[in-house]
């Protein structure tokens, strides 16, 4: 999570961390509290429906500092930090969110998810790897795109948080045909550049995804890379 | 590599299966009854127990009456929503008293999706001599009845039973976090995060919603409700809180469906104190009315905040809880411990208010001597009746002896549920799953 070195704890006050400068920048914090908060709206595939004050609270700090991000300009997202590749696995996690958020605008397709993929979820990545899908995507820019992807957040929560009655039946059916659609486009092989081979078919570059299942992607996504990685 | 395993493990959903021992017994509610006679606690396992205070014998004056187990059920169980694959904890959430009206005592309890009303009575005598069955309760062959007898009540050992009178069900598709019972005794109202409603205690098969702050589209989403109580004496007034630091007085005589409040309480920020956390620790976690019905109580992550009824533009008195927290709020932020709800109480003549905090440690403030005390409820530390002794955190700087530094409190160990005697300086302390009863010493 931390490059090594740092103490595993966010930085706060006047701590001293051993082996690294003596305060992290303001952005690096920024960014650092921003990956934590996305990682930590994730964290709800749980059995019991998700806190719904925690998560409007977390969702709201991230709207926070993306506002805050906007009027500095520094949405466009400057050279990896120097800090180690510690904080990227946070970036990496983050950049699933993007991508999520391209295929529903229609953009281009993402490029290839790196076998490092797994970095995001277990395995560490080498350092270069990750700083150039950064820096590809950052030349896309994220100013339309993380909003989204919060809007996503919270239609992964609706749909998990129970719907009205009468939306039941309706919503039921949408997250297993979206997990088929997704699976279908991998075993499929289909024509994401590179192969269809593994987590990298994934990228449903080729593999249009319904437009209701867009939206659901970012809790599906997740759940299905779980499911392949623990296999 | 570690972490995003551990992260695995939390994901999954068999982390709940990794009992610590006592996680069952987490103590999740306090409540005395309108006397202070019994003492109610619910606990993440569904189950209450009610401890009631013993009379006090002229023999031993120096003895104050001690609260004993007097009932323990079990309240909730666990559910599966099959529909949306979802887990209902049966954790309780909140229990409120009604007012004794006769012999027997009623008490609401609530998870996070039913409510109930339970009935507590003693039975300390039993029918005997009955005629078609025989002491064993078999039955008689009628045939061998050759005279008629009365069925005598004689006494029994005490028996305390409790029974589910209603069962107040599928009425919130989101969370109840309170519950709280009308002055009219014949209502009640539930809240879940985005809506209340209201009971009528003969009625399960109907509520009113009387608050409804969901939007149209879940992504405009950015407040929930956190906390609702009945005015004490005004059965149409009801304040609730909201995340955003806010509370609102409604009047149900106004309309059906008070989403237009009479009153709304806020605060203007300190542009000074601003930061990233600063509307997650304005978000409320608990508000109750003075005994008296003149004055709110609100608690937020760092302070305890008085109102008054009649000014809604800023609290009358504001107490730091533990200030020295304010520049960890990152690390809280990131350990999930910055969303910790703690509850807060006041005394029978609304002059003391009564907080929890961390490390066990728990807070009183005197209203009218403006005096304040860090008390903590441990075993180590206090031994039956001995006088607690007050609690310094030390902020910087030298630590003295008996002082304890920031960053050697212990966070797992929060004292969120408290409560106080209605008349009495008896309080209840909820710390994990141990429950501490202080009581005044005696001259």
């Amino acid at each position: 999570m931390f490059a090594r070195g740092l103490k595993r704890k966010c930085w706060d006050g006047d701590e001293d961390v051993e082996g690294a400068p003596a305060a992290p920048s303001y952005s690096l914090q920024r960014q650092s509290l921003l990956d934590m908060s996305l990682v930590k709206l994730q964290l709800c595939h749980t059995l019991v429906e998700p806190n719904l004050c925690r998560s409007v609270l977390i969702a709201n700090t991230v709207r926070q500092i993306q506002e805050e991000m906007t009027q500095d300009g520094a949405w466009q997202l400057p050279a990896p930090p120097v800090a180690g590749r510690g904080p990227l696995d946070h970036l990496v996690s983050t950049e699933i969110l993007c991508r999520a958020a391209w295929e529903q605008q229609g953009q281009r397709p993402a490029p290839d998810l790196p076998s490092e993929l797994p970095g995001a979820l277990g395995a560490p990545a080498p350092g270069s790897a990750q700083s150039c899908i950064w820096e590809a995507d950052s030349s896309r820019g994220h100013r339309g795109s993380f909003p989204k992807s919060l809007d996503q957040i919270f239609e992964t929560l609706e749909s998990r948080a129970p719907s009205p009655v009468e939306g039941l039946f309706a919503d039921a059916g949408g997250p297993y045909y979206d997990l088929d659609a997704v699976l279908t486009g991998m075993v499929g092989g289909k024509s994401g550049p590179g192969g269809g081979d593994g987590l990298q078919a994934l990228a449903p570059a080729g593999a249009p995804p319904p437009s209701a299942s867009c939206k659901r992607d970012l809790g599906e996504l997740d759940h299905v890379v779980e499911i392949l990685v623990e296999t | 590599m570690e972490e995003d395993i551990d992260t695995r493990k939390i994901n999954n959903s068999f982390l709940r299966d990794h009992s610590y021992a006592t996680e069952a017994d987490i103590i999740s509610t306090v409540e005395f009854n309108h006397t202070g006679e019994l003492l109610a606690t619910g606990d993440k396992g569904g189950r209450v127990v009610i401890f009631q205070r013993e009379q006090e014998s002229k023999n031993q004056v120096h003895r104050r009456g001690e609260y004993n187990v007097y009932s323990t059920f079990q309240s909730h169980e666990p559910e599966f929503d099959y529909l949306k694959s979802l887990e209902i904890e049966e954790k309780i959430n909140k229990i409120r008293w009604l007012p004794q009206q006769n012999a027997a005592y009623f008490l609401l309890s609530t998870n996070d999706k039913t409510v109930k009303l339970w009935k507590v009575s003693e039975r300390d005598k039993r029918p005997e001599g009955y005629n078609l069955k025989d002491e064993e309760g078999r039955l008689r062959d009628p045939a061998t009845i050759t005279t008629l007898r009365v069925p005598v009540l004689r006494p029994m050992d005490l028996m305390v039973e409790a029974t589910p009178r209603r069962v107040f069900a599928n009425a919130h598709t989101y969370h109840i976090n309170s519950i709280s019972v009308n002055s009219d005794y014949e209502t009640y109202m539930s809240a879940d995060d985005l809506r209340i409603n209201l009971w009528n205690f003969e009625i399960t098969n109907q509520s009113f919603n009387i608050v409804d702050i969901k939007p149209a589209n879940m992504e405009e989403l950015t407040e929930v409700i956190t906390a609702a109580e009945f005015h004490p004496h005004h059965c149409n007034t009801f304040v609730y809180s909201s995340s955003k630091g806010t509370i609102r007085l409604c009047d149900m005589r106004a309309s059906a469906l008070c989403d237009r409040h009479t009153k709304f309480f806020e605060e203007p920020e300190d542009p000074s104190n601003r930061s990233f956390f600063s509307e997650i620790i304005s978000s409320i976690s608990d508000v109750k009315f003075s005994h008296s019905g003149r004055y709110i109580m609100t608690r937020d992550y760092l302070t305890v905040k008085v109102w008054d009824l009649n000014m809604e533009s800023r609290p009358i008195e504001t107490y730091q809880v533990h200030d020295y927290l304010r520049s960890k709020l990152c690390s809280l932020y990131e350990n999930d411990c910055i969303f910790d709800k703690f509850e807060c109480v006041w005394n029978g003549s609304d002059s003391v208010i009564m907080t929890g905090s961390y490390n066990n440690f728990f807070r009183m403030f005197d209203r009218n001597t403006k005096r304040d005390v860090t008390l903590e409820a441990s075993r180590e530390n206090s031994k039956p009746r001995a006088i607690l002794k007050p609690r310094k955190v030390c902020v910087g700087g030298k630590r003295r002896k008996d002082e304890i530094s920031v960053d050697s409190l212990d966070f797992s160990k929060k004292i969120l549920h408290t409560a106080w005697h209605p008349s009495e300086n008896i309080i209840a302390v909820a710390a994990t799953n141990n429950l501490y009863i202080f009581q005044d010493k005696v001259n």
